[in-house]
């Protein structure tokens, strides 16, 4: 990690840790499984089922808010400390730096969400549930909240460069929200009659990142696995769509005016 | 032909104002300038002359409207540059989480330095600005000076041949600021170029070999210190003490204050000699005789007057 983003992406890591409003989340978090421990003690015969659901659903959340709310802080905050121009003045390219700052968040929702991952399972043992080889889909669905975070973190990187982070939070949250119904849409503008609807939920249902696609909890929950087809396709549509969000948030923030 | 360390030419910068950001107010106007290897450069000027502008263009952290500016033969948009430069921005503020030897040990990485090299220059510059004893003290415990110390030994961390520092002694106490001045004496022993704006004009006046002035976003004035008009002379004062009883010639007692014992006289230089003739005739004692420069507030205002009464800009005194 001796490259310059790699360095700006260490130091983001190392901001993030020392940051105990983490540590809080991760407390939640953990709170949360465990909370789940004692709904899934209630819910005779499916208490397996509980559990993973509540518990995937608890790291994607947490992890949702995470990427949102450090995101948002991540360029503006450097820019309105002024941190960022000792670091520009050093010879550091902006997107050199911006790269940096995206790795260093997703690194820090990486080691969250094993945290949280571990609390899962650490569940799953407190009930004497054995580990089968269906289990593997668990962390098939975490990976994919990973790849999910990655996306959300790109968006409110690209909004945190020209806007402010209150801003940022409202866009993001909003592309979110589209994404998750993305299906939806799609199925809408297959069904309505209007051209001029079915070309807005069209192009809609192309720019917003597919969420939905993404979200495997329930068949992780009841053991089902989950084709090798779609965590390719994942993996290549978020690697894409992150790509694109970081050259166009990096084209935005080298032309920028630092106040 | 030697290279200039720094070449400003017709550098100008314009904001959008308003809401609907149409409007543009000119924050720097044609700005042009040169700074030779080596000097010592004061950009003087009061709070919106344009100085920090000037910096931040110089820096990238900013884009002009018009014009270009080269360091060492660089353009100023080749981040290369930078390896050549160091910059303390005005009130530098740094993560706080950091200690100050894990923020200089962070700057020093981005210029890819190995482990050995990086805790070599670490220990030199927290030594050289004295903060070798609070290497491991998280930055959000520092008070304002030693936040401005730990700045300026990351502005040095590389060893550049440029330094540009933005109002350095702004805000210290007077042992801070003369500390930071021991700092730039030692830069200018070393050779390096350092430039830096200040509206403390006794700063500028101690440690520079040439001094620029802006006012209103435009240059007023290049030149050395006792040559530009800052400088000049407004007069000579005068502190004497009359023999008890003795009467002072008529045209020096209308004209002196007095300060209890003792007198005070304001006279052109052309006539001290000539007052201290008549002020030795009376037998009166005479306590200091010392110049009369105008002081910065003085200096200002007049030049915010000439640029309000739309002065010719064929006042500037190039080089």
């Amino acid at each position: 990690m001796s490259s310059v983003p790699g360095v700006v992406a260490i130091n983001t890591f190392r901001e993030a840790v020392r940051d105990r409003v983490l540590y809080n989340l991760v407390f939640f978090a953990l709170l949360m499984i465990g909370a789940s421990i004692l709904v899934g003690e209630v819910s005779i015969g499916i208490d397996r089922i509980v559990i993973i659901n509540l518990g995937l659903s608890a790291i994607s959340v947490i992890g949702l808010v995470m990427a949102v709310f450090i995101g948002v802080g991540l360029v503006h905050k450097e820019m309105e400390k002024r941190t960022l121009y000792s670091v520009l003045a050093k010879p550091v390219r902006r997107w050199e730096f911006l790269t940096g700052k995206y790795a260093g968040l997703l690194v820090t929702l990486a080691v969250n969400t094993a945290f949280m991952t571990v609390g899962l399972a650490a569940a799953l043992f407190y009930v004497g549930r054995p580990l089968v080889k269906a289990d593997t889909s668990i962390l098939v669905a975490v990976y994919f909240i990973l790849l999910e975070l990655a996306l959300v973190t790109a968006i409110t990187l690209f909004f945190s460069c020209f806007t402010t982070p209150m801003l940022s939070t409202l866009y993001t949250l909003g592309i979110y929200i589209t994404g998750v119904f993305a299906a939806d849409i799609r199925d809408f503008a297959d069904f309505t009659k209007s051209q001029s609807l079915k070309g807005i939920a069209r192009t809609v249902y192309y720019l917003v990142p597919n969420f939905h696609n993404f979200n495997v909890i329930d068949l992780a929950s009841h053991g089902n696995s989950i084709p090798l087809k779609l965590i390719g396709e994942n993996t290549l549509y978020a690697a894409c769509y992150v790509s694109l969000v970081i050259l166009a948030a990096s084209a935005v923030f080298s032309r920028r005016n630092l106040k | 032909m030697v290279t200039p360390a720094i070449e400003i030419s017709g550098l100008t910068k314009d904001y959008p104002i308003g809401f609907w950001r149409k409007r543009m107010r000119r924050s720097l106007d044609n700005l042009s300038l040169q700074v030779e290897e080596g000097e010592v450069f004061g950009f003087l000027g009061p709070n919106g002359a344009g100085k920090t502008t000037t910096l931040k263009l110089l820096m990238g952290l900013i884009f002009p409207t018009a014009g270009t500016a080269r360091i060492r033969g660089h353009a100023i948009e080749d981040v290369s540059m930078h390896r050549e430069i160091g910059y303390l921005p005005e009130q530098p503020y740094f993560y706080d989480y950091l200690t100050a030897g894990e923020l200089l040990d962070y700057f020093a990485r981005l210029f890819g330095y190995d482990a050995a090299e990086r805790q070599k220059r670490v220990g030199r510059v927290l030594e050289l600005v004295g903060l070798a004893s609070s290497a491991d003290v998280q930055l959000r415990k520092f008070s304002k000076g030693m936040l401005q110390r730990a700045g300026i030994a990351q502005t040095i961390l590389h060893d550049p041949q440029v330094v540009f520092l933005d109002e350095p002694m702004s805000g210290l106490d007077p042992v801070g600021r003369r500390e930071v001045r021991d700092i730039m004496l030692h830069l200018k022993q070393q050779g390096k170029t350092v430039f830096f704006s200040t509206h403390i004009l006794p700063d500028a006046e101690m440690l520079c070999d040439r001094v620029a002035v802006l006012v209103g976003g435009k240059l007023r004035g290049v030149g050395a210190p006792g040559q530009t008009v800052s400088f000049s002379l407004h007069g000579m004062e005068i502190v004497f003490e009359p023999v008890e009883g003795a009467r002072l010639p008529r045209t020096l007692g209308e004209t002196a204050t007095s300060l209890g014992t003792r007198y005070r006289i304001e006279v052109p230089e052309t006539k001290l000699y000539e007052v201290i003739e008549q002020l030795r005739n009376c037998e009166a004692r005479i306590v200091a005789v010392s110049a009369i420069r105008p002081t910065l507030e003085d200096y200002f205002f007049r030049l915010v007057d000439r640029e309000e009464s739309r002065a010719d800009a064929a006042e500037v005194v190039m080089p």
